[in-house]
């Protein structure tokens, strides 16, 4: 259970509120989408939950405890963050997973801990690149070793940063895949920043539109109205169901403000 | 089953860090077998035998003498002065992400060195005596010339540290140039200073500003041999703090790090232990800058292996360019501090060709 409170933020007083009082709350090893088009404080909302950007008045509760009260370091051990674009940094994929230890560690790794990274490294699959750089790696590869990192966390909540960017559309849906397998196995709640409305269909429970510095819409499929996807987005689209599943056609040409021109 | 090939991947991953280890191993047995042969050479050969017999409480009278009051003070001076200079480049480096950063490039050892200067020749920390070369200067009151040393260190760090954190759009050229800016402040300041010293004071500052291993003796060696120590341990301590910075920010914070304040804590300290340095020895270039990256190609940028790496790179670097320096044109000693620079400028141009990029 995450509960997050009244969220606000404004990079500077001059530039107005990114962020006014945005709450929603979220169940056990739920997926959230976070939708909204560009420069409407998705990043911005993610950084203000782990705290990068700090807020106040704000409260996130992760099963009943204020994780705003809390060290760094405690507050690591419950919130994991995988930023957008991630550097590739020129370390190995064994050494860069076994850096979400870091809230554990006290001088140095146990062999718990490389125990940990390893078998997370297993789970992803990443086991033939152990001492391969990530900066090598094709993106796909690159992400899972970030989401690996973020794992080794050990978090109940899992930020992620436009997971999806950068990937193909076959590394869009292994990736998803993997993170929503993963939030089941371990009772992980997951918030993720997602532009293709389709995937995050197929792999959220629950959609959060942000709108105007504010949430315009939260709740379940039920909210994923070509009305409400309109309204965000300032574009047409014409939803269909495709096998069961709901799949959103945009139509961005014939957006009304294109009209007469 | 699955757990045989869990552990195979750890199996190799244990070996890698041997291999790592290995490394520094390596590069620590060259840095003894170089300052034993330097502590051979010299106006009387010493062979290896004698400084064994010495080092063990006996040997020779004369060779005692040479050794324990000029030849070993000298060599463990070049270990402990290139281990500090690299270990706080290596730290500056990550903590600015910044690859030109060390102490020398970025103005810290000049503001310490005129820190030094005006500390012997204003408030009377050392006596000159310029009637022999080697022992130009004696520093009666290292305390002072050393406080005076960190003091104008910092000045220059908290400028560079401010503009990095004003300015984030100034990138690493940027920073090095406001390094450069504060170096010739500070050069400019101690010709003044020149100007206005009389005739043995004026040598002090010159020699200040070559670098100089053979006038430091034990009691300041063993202040050095402390804030190395102390701050060694810090940077041991942080060295997860530093990977995590590697890969940026906003990761470092979400991995626990509270990067400003490991990065305000490690500039001071890096700034204390170069200006240590500075104020023993004079400015010694490069040596910061150029051991961390030749240690980068080795152990990579695990600060696991790269800090004590870098420590020891920067050891063997100014143990050979001090033999060097009091070899190729013996008896004349030369500068140590020319020296090094000989050696560091192709190295900082080609760092400078290759682009400035962090993870280099």
């Amino acid at each position: 259970m995450v509960e997050i409170k009244n969220i606000s933020y404004a990079y500077s007083s001059a530039a107005g509120k990114v962020l006014d009082r945005v709450s929603f709350s979220m169940n056990k090893s739920e997926c959230l989408a976070i939708l909204g088009n560009n420069g409407a404080g998705k990043s911005t909302l993610l950084k203000c939950i782990d705290r990068i950007h700090p807020t106040k008045d704000a409260s996130v509760t992760v099963d009943g405890k204020d994780i705003f009260t809390m060290s760094n370091r405690e507050m690591a051990q419950q919130v994991a963050f995988v930023p957008q674009n991630t550097t590739a940094v020129n370390m190995t994929v064994f050494d860069t997973v076994l850096l979400g230890r870091k809230p554990y560690i006290k001088w140095d790794v146990t062999e718990e801990d490389r125990q940990i990274a390893m078998d997370i490294i297993r789970r992803m699959d990443l086991e033939k690149y152990v001492l391969r750089n990530v900066s090598e790696l094709s993106g796909g590869e690159a992400q899972k070793v970030m989401l690996a990192r973020a794992l080794a966390q050990q978090p109940k909540l899992l930020l992620l940063d436009e997971p999806t960017s950068n990937l193909d559309p076959r590394n869009q849906h292994e990736v998803m895949h993997t993170v929503r397998k993963i939030a089941q196995e371990n009772n992980i709640c997951v918030i993720t920043i997602l532009h293709d409305l389709n995937l995050a269909i197929r792999y959220c429970d629950r959609f959060l539109f942000l709108k105007d510095a504010g949430v315009y819409a939260c709740g379940g499929l039920e909210v994923m109205t070509p009305e409400n996807i309109e309204a965000v987005y300032e574009m047409h689209v014409h939803l269909e169901t495709y096998m069961d599943i709901p799949v959103i056609i945009p139509f961005p040409d014939i957006k009304p403000t294109m009209e007469g021109k | 089953m699955k757990k045989d090939k869990n552990n195979g991947g750890l199996q190799v991953y244990n070996q890698y860090l041997r291999r790592k280890r290995l490394a520094l191993i390596i590069v620590a047995v060259i840095t003894l077998a170089a300052a034993l042969y330097s502590i051979g050479v010299g106006s009387i050969q010493i062979s290896l035998l004698d400084i064994f017999k010495v080092l063990g409480g006996g040997g020779e009278k004369m060779y005692r003498t040479a050794i324990m009051n000029i030849r070993l003070p000298r060599a463990v001076t070049a270990i402990l002065v290139g281990a500090a200079l690299a270990a706080a480049g290596a730290v500056m480096q990550c903590v600015l992400r910044n690859p030109l950063a060390s102490a020398s490039s970025l103005g810290v050892s000049q503001g310490a060195a005129f820190g030094a200067a005006l500390g012997i020749v204003v408030f009377g920390g050392g006596v000159v005596n310029s009637a022999n070369a080697t022992t130009a200067i004696t520093i009666n009151n290292p305390y002072i010339v050393t406080l005076c040393a960190f003091v104008f260190g910092m000045i220059s760090t908290v400028v560079v540290v401010g503009i990095s954190q004003f300015k984030k759009n100034i990138g690493p050229s940027g920073l090095i140039l406001a390094g450069t800016a504060l170096s010739s402040l500070f050069s400019g300041a101690s010709t003044i200073l020149q100007y206005f010293a009389d005739d043995t004071k004026l040598g002090a500052i010159v020699f200040w500003t070559f670098g100089n291993l053979g006038s430091t003796n034990w009691r300041e060696l063993l202040i050095l041999f402390a804030v190395f120590l102390l701050s060694g341990i810090y940077f041991m301590f942080n060295r997860w703090n530093y990977n995590a910075m590697e890969s940026g920010a906003d990761t470092a914070k979400s991995l626990g790090v509270n990067t400003r304040s490991v990065m305000l804590v490690s500039m001071g300290i890096c700034s204390l232990l170069a200006a240590v340095a500075v104020s023993f020895v004079g400015i010694i270039s490069f040596v910061g800058l150029v051991a961390p990256h030749i240690m980068r190609r080795f152990v990579g940028n695990d600060y696991r292996y790269l800090i004590p790496g870098s420590a020891i790179a920067g050891a063997v670097l100014l143990v050979l360019a001090d033999l060097v320096s009091r070899t190729v044109m013996a008896p004349v000693i030369l500068p140590i501090g020319a020296l090094t620079s000989f050696l560091g400028a192709p190295m900082f141009l080609f760092l400078l060709f290759k682009g400035v990029k962090h993870n280099g």
